[in-house]
């Protein structure tokens, strides 16, 4: 009767099992030192530009979106405010989080696949290396890091964004800054950070889970790239929506 | 450091009733065989057979569902994966297509085992360098050291996997499909190279093949070391007799058949007699 729930629990607990064995991992050897400062260079200096760019433009169109809808009520002062609160609790991790999953979530999934499809991954086994320990935990270990260090700089480039439009608007350099800067609480700044660091584990894992299950040749490689993304970005989603309950709660 | 080759009357692997799944289907159904040190095997198998699986089921990269893998005297079947390290040390594998790590030279591919298997870590760096270069001369590619996976032609890659295969020195080499998708020239290279490895070492050989024309070299040849080339076996002028070969048919997971070439050449199954040239 229930037979059609077999396949994504089996999915569900493979990902369960794969992250499992990565943790413990993490704390035992051989740690590939090398190919952990290689995928940080990857993911978090490769991926810099596009924060930059997603991060600016977001802050300058929220500013310029909310302008018109601050000035009604006489309040155009507030929007660094308004900028700052958005970006570091939200915007900021999301969309970072929704690039990176694009761009290195994808990178990852098609990498493992296609080692798997060619046999890589099962050299590496028989040659004695745990491919967990070689491929899984330098990618999950890089992210992790990464990913709250490229959302400090997306945040900082939205706040200048708006800081931008700001200008445009007639507010002073002096009373943005304070907005933005006197809004932010313990609070904001600790979801803002714990956010990418949940995102990580889930965009890295979910890219390894995926590119490690390619069957299907060359078609299987497009297949788990395209999954990766897709149930990353759903998680993401989620995730974000059950960390902002718990701050809210705080 | 050698693993050499094992005593003759050792069974390197053995498989009793193993059974293979893959989502419902299955890829291996109740095999049982046993194969010594220094033996040769070959075995046929058209595609979707079960060769692969077999190849890898043997060194514990594929999991039974049911029944029992012995590999070196010790079961596997339920070994935990760090513990099959040390006893995939002793066992080379050439894969389909080779296998080599794109990302890394050829230098680099041939010293992974050496660089990364546990019982090897005392190793000096120039005894791996000199076992690197020694392999690669093994398989006329030492010029090729400092190039990609992917700057050589499809015969070059399998050559470095060979090397790769045997810089260990194991004492048991899987060779899946060795010759699949080669030019006929190509292939008898690599078949050549596979029997004078055979013979230099003296090493177990479990090759899968669908060209039974592999198979007969592997049988009927032996690698002359004062020439440097492949000569028929010649034991009592039948050029068959002192040959250790023997031949395993596959049909759909099931091991249909196990004996020697002329048993083999002597049956009358319709399945058997589509892989046999008669000679």
């Amino acid at each position: 009767m229930f037979d059609f729930l077999k396949a994504p629990v089996q999915r569900f607990q493979d990902f369960v099992v794969l992250g499992g064995r990565a943790a413990v991992n993490v704390f035992r050897g051989p740690h590939y030192t090398d190919d952990t400062f290689l995928q940080m260079d990857i993911i978090g200096v490769g991926s810099l530009p596009v924060c930059v760019m997603t991060g600016f433009f977001t802050g300058a169109v929220m500013a310029q979106q909310m302008s018109r809808a601050l000035a009604t009520y006489g309040a155009t002062g507030q929007i660094g405010q308004i900028v700052s609160l958005t970006l570091v609790r939200e915007l900021g991790p999301v969309l970072t989080a929704l690039m990176i999953a694009g761009r290195n979530g994808s990178g990852i999934a098609s990498e493992l696949g296609s080692m798997k499809v060619t046999e890589q991954i099962d050299a590496m086994r028989a040659l004695g290396t745990d491919p967990i320990q070689k491929l899984v935990v330098p990618r999950l270990l890089a992210t992790a890091v990464v990913l709250p260090l490229l959302t400090i700089i997306a945040d900082f480039m939205g706040i200048l964004g708006g800081f931008v439009i700001a200008l445009t608007l007639g507010i002073t350099p002096d009373q943005y800054w304070s907005t933005a800067w006197r809004s932010l609480e313990f609070n904001d700044v600790g979801q803002g950070l714990l956010k990418p660091f949940a995102f990580a584990i889930v965009i890295s894992l979910v890219g390894c889970y995926y590119g490690m299950s390619t069957t299907g040749g060359t078609q299987g490689v497009g297949r788990a790239t395209t999954q990766a993304v897709v149930v990353s970005s759903i998680w993401i989603i989620v995730i974000t929506f059950f960390i902002g309950r718990i701050f809210v709660n705080l | 450091m050698s693993n050499g080759p094992e005593q003759s009357d050792t069974v390197v692997v053995q498989f009793d009733q193993v059974t293979v799944r893959f989502d419902g289907d299955t890829a291996l159904d109740r095999v049982s065989f046993a194969m010594r040190a220094g033996e040769t095997r070959v075995l046929l198998g058209a595609a979707g057979s079960g060769k692969t699986v077999l190849l890898k089921t043997a060194m514990g990269l594929q999991a039974a569902d049911s029944g029992r893998v012995l590999l070196f005297g010790r079961d596997i079947t339920r070994m935990a994966e760090r513990e099959l390290f040390e006893l995939r040390s002793r066992v080379g594998i050439l894969f389909q297509e080779g296998g080599l790590f794109d990302s890394l030279t050829v230098e680099e591919n041939v010293a992974y085992p050496l660089r990364n298997q546990k019982t090897r870590q005392a190793q000096s760096e120039s005894e791996t360098e000199e076992s690197v270069r020694e392999a690669l001369r093994f398989v006329e590619l030492e010029h090729t050291l400092q190039q990609f996976p992917s700057e050589l032609s499809g015969g070059m890659r399998r050559r470095v996997g060979i090397a790769r295969a045997v810089v260990t020195e194991p004492g048991l080499v899987l060779y899946d499909s060795p010759t699949a998708g080669l030019d006929p020239i190509t292939a008898n290279t690599i078949m050549a190279l596979i029997v004078k490895e055979r013979d230099t070492r003296n090493a177990a050989a479990l090759m899968a093949t669908h060209r039974y024309q592999d198979g007969q070299l592997m049988a009927n040849f032996r690698y002359n070391p004062h020439s440097g080339e492949l000569q028929r076996v010649s034991v009592n002028g039948d050029g068959r007799e002192g040959s250790t070969t023997r031949f395993m048919v596959m049909r759909e997971g099931k091991l249909v058949f196990e004996g020697t070439q002329p048993e083999l050449e002597a049956s009358g199954d319709p399945y058997l007699s589509k892989f046999v040239l008669k000679r």
